[in-house]
């Protein structure tokens, strides 16, 4: 395999796992809020608690990770997205500072403040959406280049009916992954109220990302042929995540082997992105920009290799420990407020 | 409008930073004084020194959250302001900030396991034993990034053929000639700091009358640090300047102004210049000195600003900042040597007030010199984004919203700025170390 094969690889693992992460950790936002607003207090913030709060900091390094990476390896990169994502860029990092400030605040006192609950509630769908702006521009046609300036096309963008469908997808993403997860915590935690809750809300927001997801590729038709094209070419990919979406939303239907059920989310994303990203292949932005004309030299992208591989002998274990410690462990799990 | 641009972009960047690096420095060093105090606390069986670990580790979780907010922040900047730098140097600081990232992941998680798991392991050495991966990985994401911006002041490791870097060297343009002397520094520099600050509070404190033995543990423990470090951070301080007249002459010609080269350079403190005749007015001249900062001898010849074409001077106002930072480093220095004579000296009392107040100012003072320090440094290379290579009007955006940008990211700091010493104040006095010494039973 080449380097930038290994390159783009490497970062799209990086990107799914923030996906999943992210979703868990965005949507609890939005759930949290919605049960303070709903005054159902008790269930889902102790979830957040004593679940999110651990592991804030690791979801955020995966998206820095995926950032700093993919100039690493593709340095043109930062040229093209550099200049064209100022604004949705800056808007993103402003929320993801007040959802990173939130977790420290929140033990003293600001979780209960409404007016940040909101924010953190609101910002959670508000990220996934400015960040899913960057896959819509991927395609093409939303960046020009005059005169050695590069634009973003924002009128375009935001007439374009697929970077809604897009953006309403990554939205009703987060909500379906976040929701398919707490319900496995939840019942793992014993806490029947919060399971009913999240189970309903899994099988309600289930409709509306299948949906979606075909619009995606229906659009796509329109504004991205080739890759449209690619897509079809490759269709077991996506085929195999519709199975294991109707294995997720069955199983959660009927309230049996619910980690099962999530694992089955997890693989539904998986080979829909895995799909997606593949066919969108060489292309790094269409149709300015592929894998190979913007690689960095061998030797930077060799030792980029080496290090994400002795990072990796490093992180696995320590993320293994710190899922054992508080994820995958029913006493810390039922454990109520004993901090 | 080109200038503009630049402009904001530079105001936005050093805004970024500036606020950045009161918590970066804070997140580097304050995890080391909370590993030591908790080892105490289990080698000498004393919950006053757990109890601090603890309380410390509740004012570092704040902190850091927003270390890690602006750090992701600066992170994208980088490449959102200064997009052309990127694309040209990203192939040869991608390996450096590709491992900083590695070495915050590993922070991370041993954070995330250490501040939830106080009192879930039998043994409490295990629990010890998780502060040390934080310790390293703090300080590698320090050593790390560092290695970027030291590249940025000596760029080594490609060559230059057609306005191109080619033949990359990953390790030869991390380990470049700065790397050293800047790493050092900045370890250094952030462990004293992060101990004035914890001194400075626990002066505060004792100050205002508290006389309880947990603060003078607190304080004796941090100002073992600030002993240290005060030492350390003037030899390398001196390494810095040997390294700057060897391989920056005009980083530091404009820092001391000085203008032409001589041997027998005089050191100058304070001052005020004319921007227009470049004449000194109440500056304090020591003869020679300079010359032994920079290579250890009276009659070394140092080079001055006026052997530089003019439009490649560094501003010349990095003079004050330069003595900013002297001036509170050797001030730092002498409290933390006084309070050890008035420790040892059995007659003299090292909690008197006067030598409490300076230790209280210390800690905002070691911050000021953080920032004027940095000031100096980077302002020191303008015009150079990539010093001799790449100029900072050549790689800014040509996106047209950053004033916009200015606006957002200032709003948002200030806010942060102001929710956390709120949110801190409200933390620390809500449970006072008195109530929780006495809610935990530790026997007085």
């Amino acid at each position: 395999m080449s380097v930038e094969i290994i390159g783009i690889t490497v970062l799209w693992i990086f990107l799914y796992g923030y996906l999943m992460v992210a979703s868990i950790d965005f949507g609890a936002g939005f759930y949290s809020f919605y049960a303070k607003v709903t005054d159902k207090k008790h269930s889902i913030r102790v979830v957040i608690d004593r679940y999110l709060s651990p592991v804030w900091e690791v979801t955020n390094v995966f998206l820095v990770f995926f950032f700093v990476g993919l100039i690493g390896f593709f340095p043109d990169t930062a040229y093209y997205y550099g200049t064209a994502l100022l604004v949705p860029g800056s808007i993103a990092l402003v929320l993801l500072a007040i959802r990173g400030s939130f977790y420290a605040f929140a033990n003293y006192g600001v979780r209960e403040n409404s007016i940040y609950l909101f924010l953190y509630g609101v910002s959670g769908l508000f990220i996934p959406a400015s960040l899913s702006i960057v896959l819509t521009i991927s395609e093409g046609g939303f960046i020009v280049e005059e005169g050695g300036h590069v634009h973003l096309l924002f009128s375009e963008l935001f007439s374009s009916t697929y970077s809604w469908i897009v953006v309403l997808l990554s939205i009703v993403s987060v909500l379906f992954i976040s929701a398919s997860f707490l319900t496995y915590y939840a019942q793992r935690a014993e806490d029947n109220d919060a399971f009913q809750l999240m189970r309903k809300a899994t099988l309600i927001w289930s409709g509306p990302t299948i949906l979606l997801s075909f619009l995606v590729f229906l659009t796509l038709r329109t504004h991205n042929l080739e890759h449209f094209l690619a897509m079809v070419g490759e269709f077991h990919f996506f085929a195999l995540s519709l199975i294991f979406f109707i294995g997720a939303v069955w199983l959660i239907y009927k309230q049996r082997y619910l980690g099962t059920a999530f694992i089955f989310v997890a693989l539904q994303y998986g080979f829909a992105f895995f799909g997606y990203g593949y066919t969108h292949l060489p292309y790094i932005l269409y149709p300015k920009l592929t894998i190979y004309e913007s690689i960095t030299g061998d030797e930077m992208g060799i030792s980029l290799i080496i290090a994400f591989i002795s990072g990796l002998i490093l992180l696995i274990p320590s993320l293994f420990m710190l899922f054992r410690l508080f994820i995958f462990n029913a006493d810390y799990t039922k454990a109520q407020g004993n901090k | 409008m080109e200038f503009d641009t630049l402009l904001l972009s530079r105001l936005l960047t050093f805004i970024t930073l500036a606020f950045h690096i009161i918590f970066a420095t804070i997140g580097v060093g304050l995890p080391l004084y909370i590993c030591l105090a908790e080892l105490i606390g289990i080698k000498r069986k004393d919950p006053y020194f757990i109890l601090l670990a603890r309380r410390w580790t509740r004012g570092y979780i704040i902190l850091v959250a927003v270390g890690v907010v602006t750090g992701t922040i600066i992170g994208l900047q980088l490449s959102l302001l200064w997009p052309s730098f990127m694309q040209k140097a990203g192939h040869l600081v991608g390996l450096p900030l590709f491992m900083e990232t590695f070495a915050f992941f590993f922070e991370a998680i041993f954070l995330g396991i250490y501040i939830y798991t106080w009192d879930r392991f039998s043994n409490p050495i295990f629990h010890w034993l998780l502060s040390i991966p934080v310790v390293i990985g703090s300080s590698a994401s320090a050593f790390f990034i560092t290695t970027v911006n030291a590249f940025m002041n000596t760029p080594r490791g490609f060559t230059l053929v057609d306005g191109s870097f080619l033949n990359v060297q990953p390790l030869v343009a991390m380990f470049n000639p700065a790397t050293p002397t800047k790493v050092a520094h900045v370890l250094t520099t952030a462990y004293l700091t992060s101990g004035f600050v914890l001194a400075s509070i626990t002066a505060y404190f004792l100050l205002k009358g508290k006389g309880h033995v947990y603060y003078k543990k607190a304080l004796h423990l941090s100002m073992i640090g600030c002993l240290v470090f005060s030492i350390f951070t003037m030899l390398n301080g001196d390494f810095a300047g040997k390294y700057l007249a060897k391989y920056q002459p005009e980083k530091l010609a404009a820092a001391e102004w000085h203008f032409e080269t001589e041997s027998r350079a005089k050191l100058l403190l304070g001052g005020i210049l004319d921007e227009e005749t470049l004449e000194v007015k109440y500056g304090i001249g020591i003869p020679a000195a300079l010359s032994i900062l920079a290579y250890n001898s009276p009659d070394a010849e140092v080079i001055g600003l006026n052997d530089f074409p003019r439009d490649l001077w560094p501003p010349l106002y990095i003079h004050y900042f330069f003595n900013i930072m002297i001036f509170s480093g050797m001030f730092l220095a002498f409290v933390a040597v006084l309070y050890f004579v008035f420790y040892y000296v059995k007659a003299l009392n090292s909690l008197h007030p006067w030598i409490l107040r300076g230790i209280f100012i210390g800690g905002p003072l070691a911050m000021l010199a953080i920032e004027s320090g940095w000031i100096m440094t980077e302002v020191g290379r303008q015009p150079w984004i990539l010093v001799g290579l790449m100029r900072t009007g050549e790689a800014v955006t040509t996106a047209g919203q950053v004033f916009e940008m200015l606006i957002l990211f200032t709003s948002l700091y200030f806010v942060l700025g102001l929710l956390v010493p709120v949110i801190l104040i409200r933390l620390f006095s809500k449970k006072s170390a008195e109530t929780e010494i006495e809610k935990r039973g530790i026997i007085l």
